[in-house]
């Protein structure tokens, strides 16, 4: 059962992370990877909700492992950094690794604080 | 056409790639459900690691931090060969790149996962982890990237 709720979760999840890179990047002509920092903050928010209430084992697989899971990336967010630094965007490049560690981390903690608040 | 190596930015979808952009228009059912199946497999490996190698709120993730290592590490052996290929099948990209790897890593439970260790009162872990698991994936996406073009171009010059 949490193999399948996982599945479902990531069968929606990455599609919704391509198609999230695609609908940002036609609204900026930028070679800073918005698309991504996104996707990744979008689903740390949610995950540190989904911790902080805390959510039951089927909600946790579907939502959390399967979703966020692969909504969120490490693998494009280096990959892309590593593209900025080797196209000669080295600040751009040292730019994103920090504003997506620090982002993450922040809507990690806001949305664990959220959650947190609202179950009292 | 692209050239071999060519600079592509994006794992996932790069517009400035005309390939790219036009890959949603000509099949998206076909692109959709195949970055779908991917991403299914890439999260199933990811869970299945993450359930061998549990850890406490103030241990350090090792499942994902090897699972963010060596994903990386595969996306820039993947994005060499796609280039070397000229970007290779249609589907491949949006199979191993998008669905599988992107499926495979994940952002979300690295943030959650430091941010938990803060809270349980480790803050030495966290930042252990916090730097250990960026400054890694960069020298893995690098190491991947070089050592695959760099044998890529040995074979070919041969």
């Amino acid at each position: 059962m949490t193999v399948l709720l996982i599945a479902l979760g990531a069968a929606v999840g990455a599609p919704l992370r391509y198609l999230t890179d695609r609908a940002v990047q036609s609204r900026h002509d930028s070679v800073f990877p918005w698309g991504t920092l996104t996707v990744n903050v979008v689903g740390s928010l949610l995950l540190g909700v989904l911790v902080g209430l805390p959510a039951g084992p089927t909600v946790s697989a579907l939502l959390g492992t399967g979703f966020c899971g692969a909504l969120t990336t490490y693998s494009t967010f280096s990959y892309e950094t590593l593209r900025l630094a080797k196209g000669g965007s080295r600040l751009l490049a040292l730019a994103n690794a920090l504003v997506s560690v620090a982002a993450g981390l922040a809507a990690a903690t806001v949305g664990y604080a959220l959650a947190r608040v609202l179950i009292g | 056409m692209a050239e071999p190596l060519d600079p592509r930015t994006d794992p996932d979808v790069d517009l400035r790639v005309p390939v790219d952009r036009g890959e949603l228009t000509a099949r998206p059912a076909t692109i959709l459900a195949t970055i779908a199946a991917g991403g299914v497999l890439g999260a199933l490996a990811r869970a299945g690691l993450q359930h061998a190698a549990t850890h406490p709120p103030t241990g350090f993730p090792w499942a994902t931090f090897g699972i963010n290592l060596s994903g990386c590490l595969l996306i820039g052996v993947l994005m060499a060969v796609l280039g070397h290929l000229g970007g290779g099948h249609p589907l491949l990209r949006p199979f191993l790149g998008v669905g599988v790897l992107g499926g495979f890593t994940t952002f979300s439970t690295y943030a959650v996962d430091v941010q938990q260790a803060f809270v349980a009162g480790a803050p030495g872990i966290a930042l252990a982890y916090l730097a250990a698991t960026v400054l890694g994936a960069l020298v893995a996406v690098g190491l991947g990237d070089a050592a695959t073009a760099g044998l890529l171009r040995r074979r070919a010059a041969r």
